[in-house]
């Protein structure tokens, strides 16, 4: 199917996924993930060749409903339940490398 | 105080007769739950406060002559990944401790709006991520029939609640069997509904497109009064079947004659262990000998379930997953950056399994390998589907093992998360299709611990479904039945 999983390859997707993993755990993942990718192996004797994929059991189309207004969740308690707000919104630390 | 009843529909009974008060038999039930779930483990909240009110609500509906609903005064336990509205949900995570959803799931609103008390949330696999509830940041549910095992998972809590008595029915989620699996290991009945029949709606996502809401009760008959109850159209899940609710009731007793099952010859050899194997052949037999025609039939691409399941779920988890960011609900880790703030709190936030299929799905989706790893699960998922409808052209259900063991110990397989994953072989495709599936208990294993059948159906076939599921309740050996 494809090349052995390889300790950068965690590392790399530890990276993407936003998870600070220690070293410990990049050998620990890299050898579980691997047992798990090794055993997903038995799909490629699979002829899979024409095959489309399903991503979904229902034949999914656009579902739409009247555009009319109906009450929402209310703003101030999802506010309430935020880790940190200012002035009725989100607030996050700096992004794009700005001074806070 | 009479005597409280066992099943949800004699306490609907007696309470809207009057002859049973919803207070009186929450009280009992509180009590059952004071005495045991320091040991059992099965609620993550008991709801005293809010149950008490509802229960008030209903005698006083029964006081003025109103009719509370199919449900009246039937305590129920909800899985914790389900939302209710001002009322911790965690998932059984750190990472949504303390939160409080602004609103109440689709089925939450419909048990209570039938009159049943929503009396707890229930420990699972932190966010369904399991098989045995040992993933819970707050520690593991315990088997009520014996404690040094698992109750099975991801819904342990929801199937330790009843096989303890603490309520007659709950509900879960199933995603690769965390319905089923539970059931059986808890000697309960427990049900996969289609996908799409009862609507996702304030369900915490894990992977959308198997997630499915689904009932656990001590009878048959139960699980088909509360499915009935949770089931149809809602306009709030884009999923959601546009269709009549199936009728399970009236059609409870019909039986089995002439109809056509057929065992799936994949799931009862290798790694399905014999005594397991032995109670679904006993129970197909006793289908046989109330009628029904029983033959063996190939699904030969359920044998690569696992495989495909284990690419696409954790696939869907990924992504599900990425709006633990610390910004808009639950807990945050301080950090000087966005970036760095998401990561901390992610970290620390989630478990260790949660953690590993956030990085399988995050791989199998990654620039490289996207087409090698999800591109080729998805077709094996088209293959399952195919092989399901030719099996279906020739039979009406399906029979298999729930589980291809009884409980297992705690840490048992905990070390090797494929051995974990290996539980759910016999329940995945189920998913990967979108089909119905329940346990019903058949009888006990060579430890004596229960075992469950399986019966599966094509999409919205539940009504057949439970036809056979009585018949095999109504036959089933009892659980210390000497096995020989």
């Amino acid at each position: 199917m494809s090349a052995r999983l390889t300790r950068d390859n965690v590392a790399k997707v530890a990276d993407l996924a936003r998870l600070d993993l220690t070293e410990a755990d990049l050998d620990r993942y890299t050898e579980q993930l691997s047992a798990v990718l090794d055993h997903a192996e038995d799909v490629a004797s699979l002829d899979l060749d024409g095959v489309p994929p399903t991503s979904h059991p229902l034949p999914l189309v656009n579902v739409l409903r009247a555009d009319v207004v109906v009450e929402g969740v209310d703003r101030e308690e999802v506010l309430s339940q935020a880790p940190s707000v200012e002035d009725r919104r989100f607030r996050v630390p700096a992004i794009l490398g700005e001074e806070p | 105080m009479s005597a409280i009843p066992s099943t949800a529909i004699e306490i609907a009974a007696a309470v809207r007769s009057g002859s049973l008060s919803a207070r009186e038999v929450l009280d009992d039930h509180l009590a059952r739950i004071d005495a045991r779930d320091g040991e059992i483990n099965a609620f993550n909240l008991v709801m005293v406060d809010e149950a008490r009110a509802a229960a008030a609500a209903v005698d006083a509906q029964v006081a003025a002559g109103e009719n509370p609903g199919p449900l009246a005064g039937v305590p129920l336990a909800l899985k914790d990944n389900l939302c209710t509205h001002g009322i911790p949900t965690t998932c059984s995570s750190r990472i949504l401790e303390g939160w409080r959803p602004p609103y109440d799931a689709t089925v939450v609103q419909r048990v209570n709006a039938s009159g049943a008390i929503s009396i707890g949330k229930t420990n699972l696999d932190e966010f369904a991520m399991g098989s045995s509830t040992e993933n819970s940041a707050f520690g593991p549910t315990r088997n009520p029939r014996d404690t040094s095992r698992v109750p099975g998972g991801s819904s342990g809590g929801s199937a330790a609640a009843v096989a303890a008595g603490f309520a007659p029915i709950s509900l879960g989620s199933d995603t690769g069997g965390s319905i089923r699996q539970p059931a059986a290991l808890c000697g309960v009945v427990g049900v996969k509904p289609t996908y799409g029949l009862v609507s996702r709606y304030g369900l915490i996502a894990f992977a959308s497109s198997l997630d499915q809401i689904g009932p656990f009760s001590t009878t048959v008959a139960d699980s088909a009064l509360l499915l009935e109850t949770i089931a149809g159209y809602d306009g709030r899940d884009s999923t959601s079947i546009n269709a009549p609710s199936p009728s399970l009731i009236e059609s409870l007793g019909e039986g089995v004659d002439g109809l056509r099952i057929g065992f799936v010859t994949e799931l009862m050899g290798e790694g399905i262990d014999p005594d397991v194997a032995a109670r679904v052949r006993q129970a197909a037999d006793a289908l046989a000998a109330a009628g029904a025609q029983i033959g063996e039939v190939s699904v030969p691409a359920a044998a690569y379930g696992l495989s495909a399941y284990y690419l696409i779920a954790p696939a869907e988890a990924s992504s599900n997953l990425a709006r633990y960011d610390g910004v808009r609900y639950g807990m945050r880790v301080d950090a000087p950056t966005t970036a760095e703030m998401n990561a901390a709190t992610r970290t620390a936030g989630f478990g260790d399994e949660v953690k590993r299929r956030i990085m399988l799905g995050t791989y199998a989706l990654s620039a490289g390998f996207y087409d090698a790893y999800y591109g080729k699960a998805l077709k094996v998922r088209t293959l399952i589907v195919r092989d399901f409808e030719r099996a279906y052209a020739d039979f009406d259900l399906l029979i298999t093992p729930t589980s291809p063991t009884t409980a297992f110990k705690f840490g048992d397989k905990t070390a090797d998360p494929l051995s974990m994953y290996l539980n759910d072989i016999c329940t995945i495709p189920t998913n990967l299709a979108g089909h119905p599936a329940m346990s019903v208990p058949f009888g006990g294993g060579a430890d004596g611990m229960p075992v469950g059948v399986q019966l599966l159906a094509p999409a919205l076939g539940e009504a057949t479904m439970f036809r056979a599921a009585a018949v095999l309740e109504s036959a089933a050996p009892a659980l210390d039945e000497v096995w020989s």
